[in-house]
């Protein structure tokens, strides 16, 4: 299945999510998780890339969502998960790379 | 137990933070451990292997010289990103020359920076079994 | 699966633990097994036996605590990291010749050996920081 890698960072903020992008090959997902659902959001270069990033899904964390009042916001595509979801990714993928 | 794929991907610049230090004491330690090692020097990372080094007028210590004592702990593959040495104005040359002695090899010195693109190196990491981040 | 978990920062500066928490209890409540929960950097903070915040806010070394309890864990602060920023139970407190400690029940100091044997035994690792 590919790798699980976790974004926590927005990605006005750092290059974090752009650098995962670069790392994520065909097959992997990407979990958005903290500060790092800004990216999962509409209206961005953000949302393009991840529209382009045909062989990788992608995934964002729904308690941080909520928490930060986006959840009208989220892009299309992408999938919502909680923290058991999070948690079969970890489990499903063959390792997990966390972006700091 | 077969040994396991450890990479310790650094992506942090030294001094700033104390993650560039802390993150080396991991590699030390598991050292011990015999697993299979790779580092993974990416975006600011590629700034904890620049040479010359001089931390006096900081107050910190200098532990850039320890990067080259890795070899005799039989860390020997350390990634470097080459886009993210372009991107910040370095060649190879900026950085400390890492070596290691290959016992199979008649003890001969050989590079332990791999200087990889970035497709390259996510290649790499898509074979880990554990990857550390710092 | 055996999960062990990796967390760099300390508590309510980042969202690291508080991440780390609810995956933790996610994986237990999934039927998984936690091999181990390593400190290092300033998470090492989170085992503070002193921490008083807010009453209407969560108290993040005592949710771990008691998770510990609960489910016998084994939570795990690098020495190295702890003794750096000055979190000692009573026996390293002793060995270091101080009369205060200021673990919370529930954590054990020890090596980083213990974060690798704990990427050997597990199946996964995840890492959890800032």
């Amino acid at each position: 299945m590919g790798l699980l890698h976790t974004v926590n960072k927005s990605p006005f903020e750092s290059n974090t999510f752009d650098t995962c992008l670069g790392y994520a090959k065909d097959g992997s997902t990407v979990l958005l998780i903290e500060d790092g659902v800004y990216a999962a959001t509409t209206g961005h270069s953000a949302a393009d890339k991840i529209k382009n990033a045909s062989g990788v899904t992608f995934a964002v964390l729904g308690p941080d969502l909520q928490a930060r009042g986006l959840e009208g916001k989220l892009a299309d595509g992408i999938k919502v998960v909680d923290y058991e979801g999070f948690v079969n990714l970890a489990a499903e993928s063959d390792s997990v790379q966390s972006w700091l | 137990m077969a040994e396991k794929k450890f990479m310790y991907v650094n992506r942090k610049a030294p001094y700033g933070t104390i993650y560039a230090l802390e993150s080396l004491e991991v590699v030390l330690i598991g050292a011990a451990f015999d697993q299979d090692v790779s580092l993974a020097f990416i975006g600011d990372g590629v700034y904890e292997l620049t040479k010359g080094q001089n931390t006096d007028a900081i107050g910190q210590k200098n532990f850039s010289p320890v990067y080259s004592a890795l070899g005799d702990y039989d860390v020997n593959k350390i990634y470097v990103e080459k886009e993210s040495l372009e991107e910040r104005g370095l060649t190879l040359d900026d950085l400390q020359h890492l070596i290691w002695e290959d016992e199979d090899d008649d003890w001969a010195e050989k590079d332990s920076i791999r200087l990889v693109s970035r497709a390259e190196l996510a290649d790499v990491m898509a074979e880990q079994d554990i990857c550390l981040s710092f | 699966m055996k999960f062990s978990i990796q967390i760099n920062e300390g508590p309510y500066q980042h969202q690291a633990s508080d991440t780390a928490y609810q995956f933790a209890k996610a994986a237990i409540a999934s039927g998984h097994e936690i091999f181990r929960i390593f400190f290092y950097h300033d998470g090492v903070n989170n085992a503070t036996k002193l921490a008083v915040p807010p009453q209407d806010d969560r108290d993040i070394p005592k949710l771990w605590s008691a998770l510990a309890k609960e489910n016998d864990l084994d939570l795990v602060v690098c020495i190295a990291a702890a003794q750096r920023r000055g979190m000692m139970d009573v026996d390293e407190a002793k060995r270091q010749g101080f009369e205060d400690n200021n673990l919370i029940e529930g954590f054990r100091i020890s090596g980083l050996g213990q974060l690798i044997e704990a990427g050997i035994e597990s199946d996964r690792l995840v890492v959890f920081g800032a």
